[in-house]
C-alpha cells in the first residue's frame, strides 16, 4: 500500500505518457499543469466519453486531431463570471484608473479570458470612467473555440441577476441592463463594447510575449499550473509589463510564486492588484 | 509514529458549530495537517477562517493556491474555489461546482486519496447535501480511514446518513467524541501517556 503513495500509480504513469504524447504530436504542453485538477478533468472526460482508460484515450488523441480538440475543450476550464470579486473592480476603479487617465494610450492584456466575461466587465468599467477610447485590450486564451464565443458576447440571461449584483458591488454607475439586449434566454452585449478588444489565441505555457502593456490581468488561470510553470508564466507577465504597469491576479493566488515578487508593490491589502516598481 | 499524513473534514449546514467543537478539541501539538471544506455562500469567504480561528487553539489558514501543507495547522478551503490536495501543498480550482457546491467535499476527499493513498483520514459532519459520500468511498477504497458524525446527534443528519448508506464507514461517532478519537488514531501511545502524567515530552 505505502509503495503506491511513494512511487507512481498506473494512472499517473498513463497521464504522463498522454501529456508527453500530446506535446510531441501537437505542441500543446500540459506537462506542468497541477496534477490534482488535471486528473479530475481527465477522469471526468473519459467517463463522459465512455473511454475505458487514459491509455485508450491516448490511442485516439494521438491518431485523430478531432479527439485532441475535444480533449482541449474539456481540459480548459470555461467557468467565469462578470465582475467576479467585485472588490477587485472597486480597487481598479479607485486606485488604478486615476493613473491610467494620465496616459495618452493604454495597452491592456487579459490572459486566459475564457468566454470573455472579464473582458466585457473591464470594457464597461473603462467606458464608465471615460477612458475606453484610449484603450486597446488584448484578450487571449489557449482555447480557440471558446474565444469565438467570447467574441460574440452572448451569455445566459439567467446569469444577469448575479452579474447585476456583482456590477453594483463593483461600483457600477449605470443601470447594468443598458449594456445588453435580452433575446429569449440570452443576453446579447452591446457590440460597441468590443470596439477596442482584440481576441487572439495565445498559450501561456509555450508562446512568447507579444507586446508591452500598461495593465495585465491573469486571474484564475495559473492555479491550474504547478509551481514551476507558474514561475515561468510570471516571468513572461513581468517581461510584458511596462514599468509602473499594473498586474492583477486571482483572489486566492499568491504573488510569492513569482520570481519577480520583489519587483512589485501592492495596490492594497486584499485586491490582488500590484504595481511593477522595478 | 502514525502512518496517517492528513485529516480531511467536510461539512455543510450546521458546520460552523460542529467544526468549533471538533477542532476546538484538538491539542496544540496535534501532529497532522487538517484540511476543512464547508459549504457556504460566497459572501462570507474572508470572514470564515478568522471566525473559526477565534474558537480553536491551532492556527487557521484561509488557503491560497499552492499553500504548503504543514502539520498542526487547520487549512480552510476558500469560497468559490475547490480545495485539492497534492503532495506537499494544496491546489485550488475554479472548476464548475459539484452538486451545487464550490468548494465541494468530494473534490477534497478524492484528491487527498489520490495524493496520499491509504494515509488519509476522512471525516464527514452535519449537512443537508449528498456531497462527501463519493469522496469517503474513494478514501476507503484507497485504504484510508473514514469517520462520520452520528446522524442522530448531527444538527442536520442527511449528509452523514447518506455517507453511511453509501460508503464503508470505519467509525460513526458523536460529535464530542471525534476529536479525542483522532488524537488516539494519530498521536503515538507513549506520547499520550506522558502527557497524561504531566511530563514534558517531545516527539522530535
Ligand atoms: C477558470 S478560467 C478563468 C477565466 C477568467 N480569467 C476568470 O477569472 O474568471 C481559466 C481559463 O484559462 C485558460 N487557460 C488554461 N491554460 C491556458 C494556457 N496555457 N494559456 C492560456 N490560457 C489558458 C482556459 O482555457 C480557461 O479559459
Amino acid at each position: 500500500m505505502r509503495v503506491l503513495t511513494q512511487s507512481q500509480s498506473v494512472e499517473e504513469i498513463e497521464t504522463g505518457l498522454l501529456l508527453e504524447g500530446i506535446f510531441r504530436q501537437y505542441g500543446f504542453d500540459f506537462r506542468n499543469y497541477a496534477p490534482s485538477s488535471l486528473r479530475r478533468r481527465l477522469n471526468n472526460f473519459i467517463l463522459d466519453e465512455h473511454i475505458t482508460s487514459i491509455s485508450a484515450l491516448q490511442d485516439r488523441v494521438l491518431r485523430d486531431r478531432q479527439w485532441l480538440d475535444r480533449l482541449l475543450y474539456a481540459l480548459s476550464v470555461n467557468v467565469s463570471e462578470m465582475f467576479r470579486d467585485p472588490s477587485f473592480y472597486v480597487t481598479f476603479r479607485t486606485q488604478v484608473v486615476p493613473m491610467l487617465r494620465t496616459y495618452p494610450f493604454i495597452r491592456i492584456w487579459l490572459a486566459g479570458v475564457s468566454m470573455g466575461e472579464e473582458v466585457y466587465s473591464l470594457a464597461i468599467l473603462l467606458e464608465e470612467e471615460g477612458i475606453y477610447d484610449r484603450c486597446r485590450i488584448y484578450a487571449t486564451d489557449i482555447n480557440d473555440a471558446i474565444l469565438k464565443k467570447a467574441k460574440e458576447g452572448i451569455y445566459r440571461l439567467d446569469q444577469m441577476r448575479m452579474y447585476t449584483s456583482n456590477y453594483i458591488k463593483a461600483g457600477g454607475t449605470q443601470s447594468f441592463s443598458r449594456y445588453y439586449t435580452a433575446a429569449y434566454d440570452r443576453a446579447i452585449f452591446k457590440t460597441s463594447l468590443r470596439n477596442n478588444i482584440v481576441f487572439a489565441q495565445h498559450n501561456l505555457a509555450t508562446d512568447a510575449s507579444f507586446n508591452e502593456f500598461n495593465v495585465i490581468m491573469c486571474r484564475n488561470v495559473m492555479i491550474y499550473f504547478n509551481n514551476e510553470l507558474q514561475a515561468q508564466v510570471h516571468r513572461l507577465l513581468y517581461e510584458s509589463l511596462a514599468m509602473f504597469g499594473i498586474l492583477g491576479i486571482g483572489a486566492k493566488e499568491a504573488l510569492r510564486l513569482s520570481p519577480h515578487e520583489n519587483s512589485y508593490e501592492e495596490i492594497d491589502k486584499t485586491s490582488k492588484l500590484y504595481r511593477r516598481i522595478a | 509514529m502514525t502512518h496517517f499524513q492528513i485529516v480531511t473534514i467536510g461539512t455543510s449546514l450546521g458546520g460552523f458549530e460542529a467544526l468549533s467543537v471538533l477542532l476546538g478539541g484538538l491539542p496544540k501539538d496535534f501532529p497532522l495537517p487538517v484540511a476543512v471544506v464547508q459549504h457556504r455562500s460566497c459572501e462570507d469567504s474572508a470572514a470564515f477562517a478568522p471566525l473559526l480561528a477565534g474558537q480553536i487553539q491551532l492556527p487557521v489558514i484561509d488557503v491560497e493556491d499552492k499553500e504548503k501543507i504543514r502539520e498542526g495547522h487547520i487549512y480552510v478551503g476558500p469560497s468559490n474555489y475547490h480545495l485539492l490536495v497534492e503532495r506537499g501543498h494544496f491546489a485550488l480550482s475554479a472548476d464548475e461546482p459539484v452538486m451545487y457546491a464550490r468548494p465541494a467535499i468530494d473534490v477534497l476527499f478524492e484528491s487527498a486519496a489520490d495524493a496520499f493513498g491509504g494515509d488519509v483520514i476522512g471525516v464527514l459532519l452535519t449537512g443537508m447535501s449528498r456531497d462527501g459520500s463519493a469522496g469517503l468511498k474513494k478514501i476507503k477504497a484507497s485504504g484510508g480511514f473514514t469517520v462520520v458524525q452520528d446522524p442522530e446527534t448531527a444538527k442536520h443528519g442527511r449528509m452523514p446518513a447518506a455517507a453511511i448508506s453509501a460508503a464503508l464507514v470505519d467509525r460513526v461517532l458523536r460529535l464530542e467524541e471525534i476529536a479525542s478519537f483522532l488524537v488516539e488514531l494519530c498521536v503515538p501511545r507513549g506520547v499520550r501517556h506522558d502527557r497524561r502524567q504531566g511530563q514534558h515530552s517531545s516527539r522530535r
